[in-house]
């Protein structure tokens, strides 16, 4: 296993290596540069102004020349410094990591804790009135759209009932803010669990089905075991394997596409960042926060490798030890 | 069944909560929204509409302009002219005609730490602000300023390389505290990532406005309170917040909810959303509308053969009713344009060319330019091609897609056909505009500022070309000697009388040639509750929080 950890983390920094190298150079081909933009902004930058600034950002250099200088910085643990905040990259990066972590966390795991019960649930009664309505229940929340959905819980949470702010962050820090902290996460959390549970519920109950339907499950019930038994002890971890993958994959999907959850609710987290930087031409923002979700799906990958080997006994990864 | 001890439970769950979110706030605090956060709290290293909303609270200028567009000081003790004496005609060390003005900074004026601000701090601006390594993005203005003598602390005089007409303006000079940032520049290279404006801007130091900035969190919110040391009027709220939410629905939300008192009208909803917000929940808010410098236009190609007949041009004009758009769209809130110049600014000439809806001289300027109209209605000249453009503008600016759509339309009438293809602003600005890539037209909009002679956007030496790295403006590619005259003799003119008569022979050239076809200015929205007096929007660039000291509580 160890063996088999340390070669999928080599791999993985080689994944990492390239990808740096593939999203410089997209990037870098966009139309524009951090410079254009001032200009916009500042009708009195003149010609001289531009060529001075675009030498003092290196962006006169060829692309190739400013992705080498970057990665033999990054080697050495400097990421460069965040021209749209004015700030190293890390500095930006930790407070809208910390946000989006704690709000992919908290509505993965309430999308879970439904989802996998309510998947479970309707696979034992396939095509029941029960069936129906969680399939429906479902669907709805695969089909409503996340903005809509956000903007639907403000009206009705902020605006009509004024139960809970209507997006943001709070200002107090500490243990004091802490109730208030939760007040500004009901809402979007709710909205990407709400996003989150139709999907894993209808893979849920389709791998439980699936499972039900196998040899061993049919070996179980022959032996007299309890249906419950059956189903959690037998045929659930089984079950549990193709909806690991979805989740692992989901993860770095989560990470940046939370963005129109972030925006809708002004939470100022990772997909945002990563959008605003690339719509600013901050490339090396752009290029950490994108690197940070490539990362994340490396690791979601890797755990649900982790993950098969715990709930299948079949598959091992001890012959790679030997 | 419930019992009654559930009930209970229930409705006091519900009392607790039962209350507009944000609605306990004392009204000694008063909580803004704006649609963005600045990247730099530095004043003078990029130029951006947030910074200068939230250092209007806590900043101060050496002169401003007041809500008559005229320049007044604001850290200076009185104005300097050639009239009273403050400003002197001197010739540069090499001869040429330049200009002394000398400034008396306030007695008073200290920065929020209590050090007094002094010439000092005016040197070290402009010291910053010269040095190309500085990152401080336009230099234009310190490199003309060739020395600056101390008098003493408070006075100074500024030798200045030409006789510009707005010689006593100093209110790009932002004041940077030398006693805090001067160690910061012993590495001029480093300065733009060390200044103390971003490394610790909670510092006192920074600021000689009525608040301090206490708290700021990225993207989120910034925090302002009173300057125990501000030396002018007590401003009446404690606390001010300046939250930002970027989604204009999520804005609106909050307001309603009671997460902000008001929506910024800088930085904020655009007309049409004001607009249907004033028609749901007027009654409940002051919502005051406010053209401003925005000036909506659309370039033409001026390199395209059929552009470069002048009759095709002002038969574009004739052939669209811009009354109608802006009555339409924008309930007569954004004023229609005869030019770049706003009718607020004393500059603007009444007697410009104008150009009202009339399909009968377009017809006729379309015929004597060969451009017939054929059995289809559309036009065509004597060889068979059809008269026909394509409008660009940003995708996704409901606004513009909007207007787009209704020119399309009315250009139709006129027989001219016109398809419309947007691209994201990203592409549009960053390539499309930038490069002179439009094909025909480009709609989008300048920001100006009172009496800013359009040099980069009308002078033939401004035009982008590959050989000059696509630097300048001029995107239309708008070639006229006499315009190129004008522009340069216009800002060394002194004389008010003279300039103005330039600045009429200025925009009779505008509309007359129309490199541009001229919309409509974009009118500010401010959304502010009923209670709160004293917010003066100016038109301007800038911001209403710089009289933020006269807001107060009325109810």
């Amino acid at each position: 296993m160890s063996v088999f950890l340390i070669r999928r983390a080599f791999h993985s920094l080689i994944v990492l290596l390239v990808m740096s190298a593939v999203i410089y150079g997209l990037i870098g081909l966009m139309p524009g540069d951090p410079v254009d933009l001032m200009i916009s902004a500042d009708p009195d930058v003149t010609a001289a102004d531009a060529a001075r600034l675009r030498a003092i950002y290196g962006l006169d250099q060829p692309l190739w020349s400013r992705y080498l200088h970057w990665l033999s910085a990054a080697v050495t643990g400097d990421f460069g410094y965040s021209r749209l905040y004015a700030q190293p990259v890390w500095q930006a990066i930790l407070p809208a990591l910390s946000n989006t972590l704690i709000l992919l966390i908290s509505s993965l795991l309430l999308a879970l804790i439904i989802a996998l019960p309510a998947g479970v649930f309707a696979a034992t009664r396939p095509y029941s009135v029960t069936d129906y309505g969680i399939n429906l229940t479902a669907f709805a929340g695969i089909s409503m759209p996340p903005f809509w959905l956000g903007i639907l819980l403000i009206l009705v949470f902020s605006v009509m009932l004024g139960w809970l702010p209507a997006g943001g962050t709070p200002q107090s820090a500490g243990a004091s803010g802490l109730w208030e902290h939760i007040q500004y996460l009901i809402l979007p959390i709710a909205a990407l669990t709400i996003a989150g549970v139709g999907g894993h519920t209808r893979y849920m109950r389709a791998s439980m089905i699936e499972t039900l339907r196998q040899d061993y499950i049919r070996t179980a019930r022959a032996k007299g075991l309890s249906e419950s038994r059956v189903v959690l002890g037998h045929a659930l971890r089984n079950a549990m394997i193709p909806v690991v993958t979805v989740i692992a994959l989901d993860l770095g999907v989560l990470f940046s596409g939370a963005l129109i959850t972030e925006t809708v609710f002004a939470y100022p987290g990772m997909g945002k960042l990563i959008f605003d930087a690339i719509m600013g031409n901050d490339y090396n923002l752009a290029l950490v926060g994108l690197m940070m979700a490539t990362a994340l799906t490396l690791t979601g990958n890797l755990l649900a490798d982790v993950a098969y080997a715990a709930l299948d006994p079949r598959i091992s990864y001890e012959s790679l030890d030997a | 069944m419930i019992s009654m001890k559930q009930l209970f439970a229930a409705v006091l769950f519900s009392a607790a909560f039962a209350f507009p979110f944000g609605a306990a706030q004392a009204k000694s605090d008063l909580v803004i929204g704006i649609t963005q956060y600045p990247s730099t709290f530095h004043p003078n290293i990029d130029s951006m509409l947030a910074k200068s909303y939230v250092h209007g609270l806590t900043r101060r200028p050496l002169t401003t302009m007041n809500a008559d567009w005229e320049t007044v000081c604001v850290l200076c003790e009185t104005l300097p002219t050639l009239e009273n004496g403050g400003a002197k005609l001197e010739k540069t060390p090499d001869g040429k005609d330049g200009i002394a003005v000398t400034y008396k900074i306030k007695s008073e004026a200290e920065w929020a730490d209590g050090t007094p601000i002094t010439v000092d701090d005016v040197i070290f601006t402009w010291e910053v602000g010269k040095h190309p390594k500085s990152g401080v993005a336009s230099t234009e203005g310190y490199r003309r300023i060739l020395s600056i003598d101390r008098i003493d602390d408070k006075t100074f005089t500024l030798h200045v390389d030409r006789r510009t007409f707005d010689y006593n303006n100093l209110s790009t000079l932002n004041l940077l505290p030398a006693h805090i940032d001067r160690p910061k520049f012993a590495y001029p290279e480093a300065y733009k990532t060390q200044t103390a404006f971003d490394t610790d801007p909670f510092n006192p130091g920074l600021y000689m406005g009525p608040y301090l900035m206490t708290q700021a969190k990225t993207g989120s919110h910034m925090v302002f309170e009173k300057n125990p040391n501000w030396w002018g009027k007590a401003p009446a709220f404690d606390k001010i917040t300046v939250r930002v939410i970027e989604n204009t629905t999520t804005l609106e939300a909050n307001l309603l909810s009671g997460g902000i008192d008001m929506i910024s009208g800088e930085l904020g909803l655009n007309v049409d959303q004001a607009l249907a917000f004033e028609k749901r929940h007027g009654q409940n808010f002051k919502i005051l509308f406010k053209p401003g410098l925005i000036y909506e236009h659309i370039d033409l190609m001026l390199d395209n053969p059929v552009l470069q007949d002048r009759r095709v041009r002002q038969a574009l004009m004739y052939a669209i009713d811009r009354n109608a758009i802006s009555e339409r769209l924008f309930g007569g809130k954004q004023p229609v344009a005869h030019t770049g110049v706003n009718p607020l600014d004393w500059v603007y000439d009444p007697n410009v060319p104008k150009y009202a809806l009339d399909l009968e001289k377009a017809d006729a300027l379309l015929n004597e330019a060969g451009w017939k109209r054929k059995a289809s209605g559309m036009r065509a000249n004597a060889a068979g091609a059809p008269l026909r453009f394509q409008i660009m503008t940003t995708a996704g600016n409901r606004t513009r897609e909007l207007v787009e759509q209704v020119l399309q339309s009315q250009w139709k009438a006129a027989g001219i056909a016109v398809d419309i293809r947007n691209e994201p602003a990203r592409v549009f600005f960053g390539e499309t505009v930038t490069k002179r890539k439009f094909p025909d037209m480009a709609m989008f909009a300048w920001i100006s500022a009172p009496e800013s002679v359009p040099r980069t956007t009308l002078h033939s030496e401004e035009i982008p070309t590959e050989a000059n790295n696509w630097s300048g403006q001029n995107y239309t590619g708008f070639n006229n000697p006499e315009m190129d005259d004008l522009l340069e003799r216009i800002e060394l003119e002194l004389d008010k009388e003279k300039r103005k008569a330039m600045w009429a022979e200025l925009q009779k050239i505008y509309a007359t040639e129309l490199p541009a076809l001229p919309l409509y200015f974009r009118a500010n929205s401010f959304i502010l509750p009923k209670w709160l007096k004293g917010v003066e929007p100016t038109g301007h660039q800038f911001p209403t929080t710089l009289r933020v000291e006269d807001w107060r509580v009325e109810r």
